[in-house]
């Protein structure tokens, strides 16, 4: 399934998706949630951003995922300043390039599966006909080709996660952000969203997920870990797979 | 390395504003009837309102037109020390004698002289009701019709033969011609009665007698009291410039000139004083229904923060986070307006048929309905769409 790694040659030509370069944030009332932190994401990527609560890693996504400024520092996303970006621009770059996955998941209740996956391309402008093609093959390619016409309230949290992971990959964005993404699941469930990550990864998607779990940070490639707002370790670079995008 | 291409920035398509709009009615549809309730009730208000003035002044209109406002009357008025005056007795034929005037008439009140049902009755109960001498062109001139019977001809009017005027044909209790009355102590009969004459309701009050008749068994003296007039619509102010004058060329100045068509165009004015003012109640409903959308779109985003950041980390702008919710309260408010302007045509059609008028619903009321309901639902929806709007994604996701 996961295919070898690929030398430091390979791994240096992988481009950046996401760089942070000594980035801070500090919110109003004085609070550093981090502070100083430099890191790459580079294209074919399975991550993990792991640290306790408080140890500025909702922060980083944010930061990661355009959601946010920050205080001093600089993000790039596929070499753009976010900084310099307006909200228009960032807002198509979240939506064609970041993919979000929740650990609430965030399906409408009274919509199908399908529909909340074609929901997610509301504003890539995409006609609605081509909105439901891709969500069927993102549901496809997540295993829940069967369950296309069911309500999130008819299926299991597992299932829920999946779909919510199809709406973040349909338009093949760049990097797939997922926030505690097994934190309401069971761990059964759990693990079958890892492995649909790490399925996903060995088919090219970058990822980065973001957990307070160091059990589950250990499965991926690569780790990163936060604690007090500093990066306290970086396992470096880790596996892309072969015949990655770009 | 350079950066990769930054991604176009596509608008919504409106088919998918239009259904993002609607998600908000559809997830909570009693709540959007109960807000959407309050717009349909001012729009109703103010379409029937508008619908019902237009309707009766639309009636009064047709009233003016069928009768002519081209009838001016010419009565005696009082002389500088207070007595009454009289017309002369050749009056008619010199206002006749005005160049564009196409007919001129009169009555004469036949002082003293009652009217009533037998000899029995009381002479003072007169109920009202003027012994009037009459010419045979009355009614041509100030548009009356005969109910039934027939109205004083050249033969009649030598006479003693009476046609009763509506209200006095009433009063009398008598609703047929044929029968006799009891006029001036002597038997007159009654070959004609009157409908209801809208420019002279002083005929409505008369039994009219011939004018000779008048004079050889009544004693009139042959001075008009009332003489009735027309002219082309276009010469009506050059006549009643002259009229005073050529009535009583001796005394101008006693002479009342009058228009009786004025009387129901100040009614149509009046009506539509009334109008404003009910106009201005269905604005001040329109305004509570308002308050109450715009109160329901800032609950609706202080529930909706998680979909908002949702939408936002899906790649929504801030702008389209406002527009979904513009268009949300456009459509709560419309759909009111919607309702409101059928509800306010059922009413005004109801009325009109109740009382007989022709239904007048022009279009303009109509679309101006939905339009103001629309133009209601954005200045409700403005406010709390800007909040959604500068809702920073941060913010919206934290909230859970």
């Amino acid at each position: 399934m996961k295919t070898p790694p690929v030398t430091d040659a390979g791994v240096d030509t992988a481009d950046p998706v996401i760089a942070l370069d000594r980035v801070s944030k500090t919110y109003a009332g004085g609070v550093h949630a981090l502070r100083d932190v430099s890191l790459t994401v580079r294209a074919g990527e399975l991550l993990a951003v792991v640290g306790r609560s408080g140890s500025g890693k909702s922060s980083m996504l944010h930061l990661m995922g355009t959601l946010d400024q920050p205080s001093t520092g600089h993000v790039l996303v596929r070499g753009h300043d976010v900084a310099q970006l307006s909200d228009r621009r960032l807002s198509a770059v979240r939506a064609h390039w970041i993919g979000f996955v929740f650990q609430q998941f965030f399906l409408a209740p009274g919509r199908t599966a399908l529909d909340n996956v074609a929901e997610g391309m509301l504003y890539h402008g995409i006609p609605a006909g081509r909105r439901r093609t891709l969500a069927a093959e993102a549901l496809d390619r997540v295993g829940l080709g069967h369950r296309m016409a069911h309500r999130p309230q008819e299926m299991s949290g597992g299932e829920r996660q999946r779909t919510a992971i199809a709406r973040a990959i349909a338009v093949r964005p760049a990097v797939v952000l997922a926030d505690e993404p097994t934190g309401n699941l069971d761990s059964a469930a759990g693990a079958g969203v890892l492995s649909l990550f790490h399925d996903l990864h060995s088919q090219g998607t970058t990822i980065v997920v973001i957990t307070h779990d160091p059990v589950l940070a250990a499965q991926l490639p690569r780790r990163i870990e936060l604690l007090d707002g500093r990066v306290r370790s970086d396992s470096g670079v880790g596996v892309v797979p072969e015949g990655a995008p770009r | 390395m350079s950066p990769a291409p930054l991604p176009r920035t596509p608008r919504l398509l409106p088919a998918d504003l239009a259904r993002v709009g609607l998600a908000g009615m559809r997830s909570r549809p009693t709540r959007a009837i109960l807000s959407a309730l309050g717009i349909a009730i001012g729009i109703a208000a103010m379409v029937a309102v508008l619908g019902i003035s237009n309707a009766s002044s639309a009636d009064l209109t047709n009233k003016i037109s069928r009768l002519g406002t081209n009838l001016l009357t010419v009565s005696p008025g009082r002389d500088l020390f207070g007595d009454s005056t009289q017309l002369p007795v050749d009056a008619i034929g010199m206002v006749r004698r005005i160049g564009p005037v196409q007919s001129a008439t009169a009555t004469g009140s036949v002082p003293g002289a009652t009217v009533r049902r037998n000899d029995r009755i009381d002479p003072l109960a007169s109920g009202g009701i003027a012994v009037v001498a009459a010419r045979t062109d009355l009614l041509g001139t100030i548009g009356g019709t005969v109910h039934s019977g027939v109205f004083l001809n050249a033969a009649t009017s030598r006479y003693p033969a009476v046609v009763l005027g509506s209200v006095a044909a009433s009063r009398l209790g008598i609703d047929r011609p044929g029968g006799q009355v009891y006029l001036a102590n002597r038997w007159f009969t009654v070959i004609g009665l009157l409908d209801p004459v809208a420019l002279a309701p002083e005929v409505d009050r008369a039994a009219l007698v011939g004018w000779e008749a008048a004079g050889s068994l009544l004693g009139f003296d042959g001075h008009p009291t009332t003489v009735y007039e027309r002219s082309p619509d276009e010469s009506v102010e050059a006549v009643r410039s002259v009229l005073a004058a050529t009535a009583d060329p001796q005394n101008p100045q006693n002479v009342q000139v009058s228009r009786p068509s004025d009387a129901l165009q100040a009614q149509l004015a009046a009506k539509s004083a009334f109008t404003s003012l009910f106009l201005g109640l269905g604005a001040v409903a329109l305004l509570v229904g308002g308050v109450g959308v715009a109160n329901t779109m800032v609950i609706s985003v202080l529930e909706r923060r998680p979909e908002i950041g949702l939408r936002r980390s899906l790649g929504a702008a801030r702008g389209q986070i406002r527009l979904q919710f513009l268009a949300e309260s456009v459509a709560l408010s419309g759909l009111g307006g919607a309702v409101g302007v059928v509800l306010g045509a059922a009413i005004t059609a109801g009325w009109a048929a109740y009382q007989g008028w022709h239904v007048v619903m022009p279009v303009t009321v109509l679309l101006g309905g939905v339009a103001a309901a629309a133009a209601i639902g954005t200045a409700a929806g403005l406010y709390p769409a800007t909040r959604a709007a500068r809702l920073t994604p941060t913010q919206a996701l934290s909230t859970v």
